[in-house]
């Protein structure tokens, strides 16, 4: 039977605190092995607005490899090379205190609807108990300020302190932090997909 | 430059504000911190939105879709099919997609370290399944009807009974979590996640129906729960001004 068009769609529900034993049983949170020469660690804490942890939240991530490819049948720029066991998915749960994290690469450009070049991004997707909706940002790169400015997608948030959450900050041991706000003061941009 | 070419893309749909839930719906009161409250920024879909992770049936076991084969013995419960078919919103399948579904078993108790209710658990039952769609966009579990169970949000709050469900679909713009209840359950009226889609028929469309043409006789009922994804815009995007 063929459903009619102009269905209606089938409406978002939380994802509740009980979703562990199945969502995060396996490790999703290396994209990439520990010892891959490119590896790069992310980390952060989730916190809600009165700026405690959030412990049952689930953090998904979506990325180019380093060549800006996509391991997906539209991204056709057949001439980038795909990296075998590379997807570009990753999901962390958080920590008792809110923590997350991924080893992964730094993705490599990819264009906008105009064909320019995106500063590199990470999409992310946020999912938790009260959350009746995942709530979705970028994760942009520190080392890439020129390209930050230029990006049109950062620099279509008009706040620019709400703007800078999405840029991820280095941190003295090498890692890039990137700490979501869902709520209150320093809130995290987050956007409309 | 490489990057350049085949980036005009065809983006999805975003006429889908009235079949969400808001961020924020206070009688949930898990809402009340974790609502963003500044405004969201439009994200225009560029191929970053477009594309999203890609599965395969070679990555699913055998018995991943059936959550009563997976342990020694059968669980408890009213054994039932779970199935349906996922479209876009103009009725295209779609195909080869991940449905990962989890739930509470028979008695509302989950196999999770938080859950608290003091009702059985099962040893021969995890509640967690997945399985890929078909060509046509088809998916079916097996399973047991899972119990209500209480909760913390409000004086003698419970859940419904219902199947939480994690779908992927063609893109990131398409990931959708959400969850599926029975007929005519009696709790649904107090139920804040439930009524937190406002529009009424919205929310039905998170009931399964009963199907008796799919029940198997001598041996489990069935129920329908079809699941429909945003759809494509039909042009590649215009330029966006600069
Ligand atoms: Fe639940």
């Amino acid at each position: 039977m063929t459903p009619d068009p102009g269905l209606g769609l089938t409406p978002s529900q939380t994802v509740g605190p009980f979703f562990h034993f199945a969502l995060t049983k396996e490790d999703w949170s290396r994209l990439v092995p520990l010892d891959h020469p490119q590896a790069i660690w992310i980390e952060g804490t989730v916190r809600d607005g009165a700026d405690d942890p959030v412990p049952d939240a689930m953090v998904e991530v979506w990325q180019a490899n380093a060549a800006g490819r996509y391991a997906h049948p539209e991204d056709r720029r057949e001439d980038l090379p795909l990296d075998k066991g590379f997807t570009g998915f990753g999901r962390c749960p958080t920590d008792a205190e809110g923590r997350y994290e991924f080893v992964t690469v730094k993705p490599g450009p990819v264009p906008d609807p105009n064909g320019e070049p995106q500063a590199p991004h990470i999409d992310v997707a946020v999912f938790a108990r009260g959350l009746l909706r995942q709530l979705v940002t970028r994760i942009y790169f520190p080392d890439e300020e020129e390209a930050n400015a230029a990006d049109p997608i950062l620099t279509s948030i008009g706040d620019r302190d709400l703007r800078r959450t999405l840029v991820a900050r280095g941190s003295p041991e090498g890692h890039l932090h990137f700490d979501i706000k869902l709520q209150g003061e320093n809130q995290t941009a987050f956007f409309e997909v | 430059m490489a990057w350049q070419r085949s980036s005009r893309v065809a983006g999805y749909r975003r006429d889908d504000a009235e079949a969400h839930p808001p961020y924020l719906h206070p009688d949930y009161k898990g809402t009340r911190l974790r609502a963003p409250e500044r405004p969201l920024t439009i994200l225009p879909h560029t191929l970053s939105e477009i594309t999203g992770p890609v599965y395969g049936p070679g990555q699913m076991g055998p018995l991943d879709h059936d959550l009563t084969r997976q342990h020694g013995g059968e669980p408890l419960g009213e054994r039932i099919i779970v199935h349906g078919r996922v479209t876009d919103d103009d009725g295209r399948p779609v195909r080869n997609s991940l449905i990962e579904i989890w739930q509470a078993n028979a008695a509302g108790r989950y196999v999770h370290q938080g859950d608290r209710h003091p009702a059985p658990l099962d040893p021969n039952f995890s509640g967690a399944g997945r399985c890929i769609t078909d060509e046509e966009g088809h998916y079916r579990f097996v399973t047991v009807k899972p119990g209500a169970y209480p909760w913390g949000n409000h004086p003698n709050a419970w859940r419904p009974a219902h199947i939480h469900f994690s779908l992927f679909g063609p893109a990131f713009a398409t990931r959708l979590v959400t969850q599926m209840y029975f007929p005519g359950d009696p709790l649904f009226g107090q139920d804040p996640i439930f009524q937190s889609v406002r529009d009424p028929q919205a929310r039905e469309r998170l009931i399964s129906s009963f199907d008796l043409d799919a029940t198997e006789p001598e041996w489990a009922l069935a129920y329908r729960f079809d699941i429909v994804l945003r759809g494509r815009e039909a042009t590649p995007m215009k330029r966006t001004p600069k």
